[in-house]
């Protein structure tokens, strides 16, 4: 039922037509001029690319035993669930002993942890935070909402499958799981890693357009570059 | 409180005192008495927070209820103003000037119900909501379930439940 | 002293030694602040596995030459200063390549990483790495000034620039030590080596809780597993310099061993006491404390 009598406030221009990022000549203070385009200067525009495992089995194996055992989360808290994870560096659940850690920076992390309902806001950036992590990278959905929308089932601004947009790699069932099931699930995931099936950035890399199209059809402001490394 | 009301009563044409708690209290206002009566109160009556500028959709009357929320800290009162305002091309004065931070209170109104406020800064700006181009959402003739359900994909295999049936179910499944 | 090939295979052999028992000597130091903080801690092996996984990470990204050149000038301080400090005193195989002038080179290659590093983290364009990069570099460099000036004072006492003459100096008992005979310097050379070993309280431009995480935000995969490397060996490079400075330096492994981690303690008990100090506030501590000890001790030699 749309009301017929609303007209639209009018807005800001938004996504890629802001002013901001627009192609303009720009003047030097020693009074060069020379021209920026915001998107392209910025930004790498690179599509990602599947990397290749070791031809060597037992070194693959190697490598993802490693990897299963050290498992550096980005310390990025999207909902409720955020305030599950800290426990987890207390004395009390103490993940460091599982091999588990927190890196401030995406660059450093291999885990992302979207821990609770996304909203399209939220949504953009967790993108850009797990574009800019390293191969091979993990996603681990915590709680209802990433795996169904939960009890955001039918709010307007929260998305209700996370699959589509990112390549997850195992969900945490409840709302919101507790620390105790948050330590059941990474053990899971190092299984899942040892065994070989933590190729998700390689999943993302190779559906890329898939997921771009998903990504953009929910992100209306979409005011980067499709790929952000 | 009440002494409060019967000093301003006259002067700015309130409507009824509303006394929810002895801290706590309501008045409306007309339109053209707004700015002066939020004036006075900050200026002269001491009500120098404003703790809260939102809005309430009246969809059946066609108006939107305006609340300015306002609190004294030296005698720890509230006191909340009303103001009705048509529905349809709704438009307020802003107040951004009085309190600074009625500006982001109205680029939120402006959002989220659809609110105008010529001359507050940056009220066109997106707030919240990146890029929303439907109806303004916390409008209530906007389904938001119909929306949700036409944007974001779902999980086949969702079940919904009554929650007062369910519990009744779960608890108590002899019946009562 | 002449030089022979044979040193080469010997030095990298010090190297190795002191990299394992740099591995594990930071795992322990971490699982203590752990353990002061109620927890259990890290697992032995779990610095191996981060280094391991560091480097088989199959993407890289670069930001131009420097990027690639800050954590290897990164490495390189560490590892140079282990190559060219005399590890064990007396030792054919440990003595690396000890010269007449290496103190020289050790001051120098005790500031080049950080040096190094700061290229680096400028060129990755992050603002965080440029902020982290100011305040590194100007506590750095606060802290630097007690401790080169107990250097001095230290070389001034025995007249050579030669680590080896000043170990060989401090041989015969405890009382011959440094720490015995100039205790000042020795303080002051304390004061500052609590600012150089980037722990707490000193460590809040690299504060993960901080401006995240300051110089090396931009730093990932083999580079951050680099620098990592470089944070196992010059610790322990930096307290062979202390030890053979200040302390008599070691005559065989096992003193090594011992005296070393006795003097990381130092370090880490400072950090698991005290909180963070703001980067102007370490700044006011080294000059006003540091700064006289080792002009007082200057002046007492």
């Amino acid at each position: 039922m749309k009301d017929e009598k609303y007209t639209p406030l009018p807005r800001r221009p938004i996504g890629l037509d802001r002013e901001e990022l627009k192609k303009r000549t720009v003047t030097a203070p020693d009074g060069q001029t020379f021209e920026v385009d915001p998107i392209r200067d910025y930004y790498c525009q690179d599509a990602p690319k599947a990397h290749q495992r070791s031809y060597i089995k037992i070194v693959e194996d190697f490598f993802n035993w490693c990897r299963a055992e050290s498992l550096w989360i980005l310390g990025y808290g999207t909902g409720c669930g955020a305030i599950e994870m800290r426990p987890l560096m207390t004395p009390r659940f103490d993940a460091y002993r599982y091999g588990i850690q927190w890196r401030p920076t995406p660059r450093q992390a291999n885990l992302l942890m979207i821990s609770g309902y996304l909203s399209v806001k939220t949504l953009k950036r967790a993108i850009r935070s797990y574009e800019q992590m390293q191969n091979p990278k993990y996603v681990v959905g915590l709680g209802s909402c990433t795996i169904n929308g939960g009890m955001y089932w039918d709010s307007y601004n929260t998305i209700k499958k996370l699959d589509e947009y990112l390549p997850v790699d195992l969900y945490i069932a409840g709302c919101m799981p507790r620390p105790e099931a948050l330590l059941a699930g990474f053990e899971d995931l190092k299984k899942i890693i040892k065994a070989g099936g933590g190729e998700g950035a390689n999943k993302y890399a190779e559906n890329f357009e898939w997921y771009k199209a998903n990504q953009k059809s929910v992100i209306k402001d979409w005011d980067m570059p499709d790929y952000n490394w | 409180m009440r002494a409060l009301y019967d000093r301003l009563k006259d002067r700015f044409q309130l409507g009824e005192l509303t006394r929810q708690r002895p801290d706590l209290g309501f008045v409306t206002v007309g339109r053209d008495h707004l700015r002066a009566l939020l004036v006075e109160l900050k200026d002269v009556e001491g009500f120098t927070h404003l703790v809260l500028f939102t809005a309430v959709d009246w969809l059946e009357d066609g108006q939107f209820q305006l609340t300015y929320l306002l609190n004294n800290r030296a005698t720890a009162q509230d006191l909340g103003v009303r103001l009705m305002i048509p529905r349809e091309g709704a438009s307020m004065d802003t107040i951004h000037d009085l309190w600074p931070t009625a500006e982001t209170y109205q680029r939120e109104l402006y959002e989220m119900f659809g609110i105008d406020f010529p001359g507050s800064p940056r009220v066109d700006e997106d707030f919240i909501l990146e890029g929303w181009t439907d109806l303004p959402p916390n409008r209530r003739d906007f389904d938001t379930k119909e929306y949700s359900e036409a944007t974001f994909a779902e999980r086949a295999g969702r079940e919904s439940h009554d929650p007062r049936d369910h519990m009744k179910q779960k608890l108590y499944p002899d019946g009562e | 002293m002449s030089f022979e090939w044979i040193q080469i295979p010997y030095a990298l052999l010090t190297l190795l030694i002191v990299f394992v028992y740099g591995v594990f000597m930071t795992t322990i130091i971490r699982k203590m602040g752990a353990r002061a903080g109620g927890r259990y801690g890290i697992r032995l092996y779990q610095t191996f596995v981060d280094l391991a996984k560091n480097y088989a990470l199959r993407s890289h990204i670069s930001h131009g030459i420097m990027f690639y050149l800050g954590p290897v000038f990164r490495l390189t301080g560490g590892v140079g200063l282990i190559l060219f400090v005399p590890t064990i005193y007396g030792s054919v195989m440990h003595q690396n390549f000890a010269f007449a002038g290496d103190l020289v080179l050790a001051l120098y290659f005790v500031f080049f990483g950080t040096l190094g590093m700061a290229l680096g983290a400028g060129e990755s364009g992050h603002p965080y790495s440029a902020v982290g990069i100011t305040r590194g570099l100007s506590q750095m460099t606060a802290a630097e000034l007690p401790f080169v000036l107990a250097v001095f004072a230290v070389s001034l006492q025995y007249q050579t620039l030669s680590i080896t003459e000043i170990v060989a100096a401090q041989q015969g008992g405890f009382l011959s030590w440094t720490l015995f005979t100039n205790p000042i310097a020795v303080v002051a050379a304390m004061i500052g080596f609590l600012g150089t070993m980037m722990r707490s309280p000193f460590d809040v431009f690299l504060a993960p809780q901080e401006i995240p995480i300051g110089p090396p935000t931009e730093f990932h995969s083999a580079y951050l597993a680099l620098m990592q490397t470089n944070r196992i060996l010059f610790p322990i490079a930096k307290i062979v310099i202390y030890m053979n400075l200040f302390f008599g330096g070691a005559t065989n492994w096992p003193v090594f061993f011992l005296k070393v981690f006795l003097i990381y303690l130092v370090s880490a008990l400072v950090g698991v006491v005290f909180p963070r100090f703001r980067v102007e506030q370490s700044i006011r501590f080294f000059l006003i404390w540091g700064l006289p000890l080792g002009i007082l001790s200057i002046l007492i030699v």
